[in-house]
């Protein structure tokens, strides 16, 4: 393992910002690993240090294959994580809004092309994202439908589901949109949580880029058995909504199979504590989402099914 | 008459609205709307709004067709000091035009354009950031430029930025009201946080002569300025590269040479200057940098360069 500064950024007051990556192997560049960009982005951070110790072991057996290389970032903006910020501590823009990025533009900007200059060209890119919403996900694994790879490919990380995703405006000054717009074959990886540890989450996200990696040729891993992957265009899966705002329950665990009309949560009144709406699945399918906090808003998706 | 025209349950014991105010008087049905406060730090529409409705208020029988003002877009944001809406991760005029189907935000976006579109004129006013104050100034994308340039040079700013179309913009209220056939001009003016009244005064004599233009307006106007264009000129972008404090020795508006002395980047801590910042080309700084800390990359100030021959000279 090399351990390099990828880039470093300068403060007024505090210690120089280091972007530090982590390679792997040597020759070719077959894969990069991103994690947290955001500074609550802390599974996502715990995912690619787990990585790491996995990647060490495998070299130490010779089991990174001869002529492939492999990256790990596994935490481009420590400065927010460090003062509880989830966006750029001085301006609050997001280094996941600015991709390609520019050397000579804003200092988010700065940082992404300084991440994005050392991070291109490899042959797959994976990065380890997060939801803007609080809320459980089944791990699965997303790719912006650009038309560059085949979604086949996200199969071989053996999760539950693979989603394609057609790119909106706000997208494509996103790292995972760029990767491909410049041939590396890029995916998103959910490991459910954010801001918290979930130990389950992150061993089967591990698995799972082990799995792909070792199905690509790259490294030789064994890992436990996957799911046969059911690919599936995000904008057939059914959201549901609240009807109401208040206190927030859920009655169903993710990953669970439901029927259209089984209840999937319940919102009280604040005050007095009466149920004031039902929520009910209006299709039959499994449950990948649900949303994460006591309170909640009107019109906030609340479970996502996959029909 | 003040009119809600987007509401959504929040969790306890509220509701966020968002309002207008319609003013309207004669025959006419023509409509001009007086939007702002889609970033809750952009404070200058603030008083923009209240003197356009007091004039308004005063000088009723002068108007002959429809204003709607609205003041507070994103009514949470501006109340917390938020510049994104609170809970939120995507700024909110990156989630243009919305859906009815969507989330809370994206629901209340659908409903704000259905409310603006079919305007004549929709005025969107934006005053920076906390970080870089601006000279008045209209922006729009180089293919929306034949059809608002006529309006924005009605509009008494100093400066009208014609810039590329980019597609992460596709995502704003304007992009979105432009290509619904709602002429929309984006207003920049002023700093995040703060009120510039002469820049307020400047813009409402704009928006007065845009009314009188429209045939809406039949009360007194004051003379508007001839903006200039960036239409065939470049901008130049000074952007620090050390980390410390910024401090500007030119005033904004200011016409500058090339390599002339801007400010320094000090750190106190040291008493040094660790970056002299020099101006990159020669023209107008209609951008300069208002708060002081700034790290590599911080936009310190734009300057537009002259128009081939130097014309500003």
């Amino acid at each position: 393992m090399k351990k390099k500064i990828l880039y470093s950024l300068r403060s007024p007051y505090r210690e120089q910002l280091d972007v530090i990556g982590f390679r792997f192997g040597h020759g070719r560049k077959s894969a990069a690993i991103v994690g947290a960009m955001r500074g609550n982005e802390v599974q996502q951070m715990c995912v690619c240090s787990r990585m790491i110790q996995e990647l060490k072991k495998l070299e130490a057996k010779g089991l990174i294959a001869e002529d492939h290389e492999i990256m790990v970032i596994p935490c481009a903006n420590y400065y927010s994580m460090n003062i509880g910020k989830r966006f750029w501590a001085m301006d609050n823009t997001d280094i996941n809004r600015m991709f390609p990025g520019y050397w000579q533009g804003e200092t988010t900007q700065r940082i992404a092309d300084g991440v994005f200059s050392k991070i291109q060209g490899y042959e797959y890119g994976i990065q380890l994202a997060s939801f803007y919403q609080q809320g459980n996900f089944l791990p699965h694994v997303k790719m912006m439908d650009t038309g560059f790879a085949s979604p086949e490919l996200m199969k071989d990380f053996g999760l539950q589901f693979g989603i394609i995703r057609k790119p909106r405006p706000y997208d494509t000054t996103t790292l995972n949109y760029n990767w491909q717009v410049w041939e590396t074959k890029a995916f998103s990886v959910y490991a459910n949580a954010t801001d918290v540890i979930d130990e389950n989450a992150a061993d089967e996200a591990v698995y799972a880029i082990l799995r792909f990696l070792d199905k690509q040729g790259i490294i030789t891993a064994n890992t436990p058995p996957g799911y046969i992957t059911k690919l599936i265009d995000e904008s057939k899966t059914k959201q549901i909504r609240s009807e109401a705002a208040g206190i927030f329950k859920s009655c169903i665990e993710i990953g669970k199979r439901v029927e259209r009309g089984d209840i999937l949560g319940t919102i009280s009144d604040p005050f007095e504590g009466e149920i004031i709406s039902e929520i009910r699945s209006t299709v039959s399918g499994t449950v990948y989402f649900e949303y994460f906090a006591p309170l909640i808003n009107s019109n906030t998706v609340c479970f996502k099914i996959i029909k | 008459m003040i009119e809600t025209i987007a509401t959504a349950a929040l969790a306890v014991n509220e509701n966020l609205n968002i309002q207008k105010r319609r003013i309207q008087n004669g025959k006419s049905k023509k409509r001009l709307s007086l939007v702002t406060g889609t970033h809750g730090d952009e404070l200058e529409g603030q008083y923009l709004a209240y003197i356009v409705g007091s004039c308004l208020d005063e000088h009723i029988d002068c108007l002959d067709g429809i204003v709607d003002i609205y003041p507070a877009l994103n009514p949470m944001g501006i109340d917390s000091i938020t510049r994104g809406v609170p809970m939120f991760d995507l700024d909110m005029n990156r989630v243009f035009p919305g859906s009815k189907d969507g989330t809370m935000i994206e629901m209340l976006c659908s409903m704000i354009v259905d409310d603006i579109a079919g305007s004549d004129v929709c005025v969107d006013v934006h005053s920076s950031n906390i970080f870089l104050q601006e000279i008045p100034q209209i922006r729009m994308s180089v293919p929306t430029a034949p059809v608002l340039l006529p309006y924005a040079k009605m509009m008494n700013v100093d400066f009208i930025w014609i810039h590329d179309a980019a597609t992460v913009l596709e995502s704003t209220l304007a992009h979105t009201l432009n290509t619904r056939g709602t002429k929309t001009l984006v207003v920049e003016m002023g700093v995040g946080m703060r009120i510039t009244k002469e820049y307020c005064r400047q813009l409402f004599d704009g928006i007065f002569n845009l009314l009188k233009e429209l045939g809406m307006w039949s009360g007194e106007t004051a003379p508007v300025r001839e903006p200039t264009v960036s239409e065939g000129r470049e901008v130049g972008f000074v952007n620090s590269d050390a980390a410390g404090i910024f401090v500007p020795c030119v005033r904004f508006g200011d016409i500058v040479d090339k390599g002339t002395h801007i400010g320094d980047v000090v750190d106190p801590l040291s008493s040094k200057i660790v970056e002299k910042v020099n101006a990159v080309c020669d023209g107008m700084i209609f951008t300069l940098r208002e708060y002081p800390v700034v790290y590599g990359g911080s936009l310190l100030a734009r300057i537009l360069q002259p128009a081939a021959g130097g014309a500003e000279k």
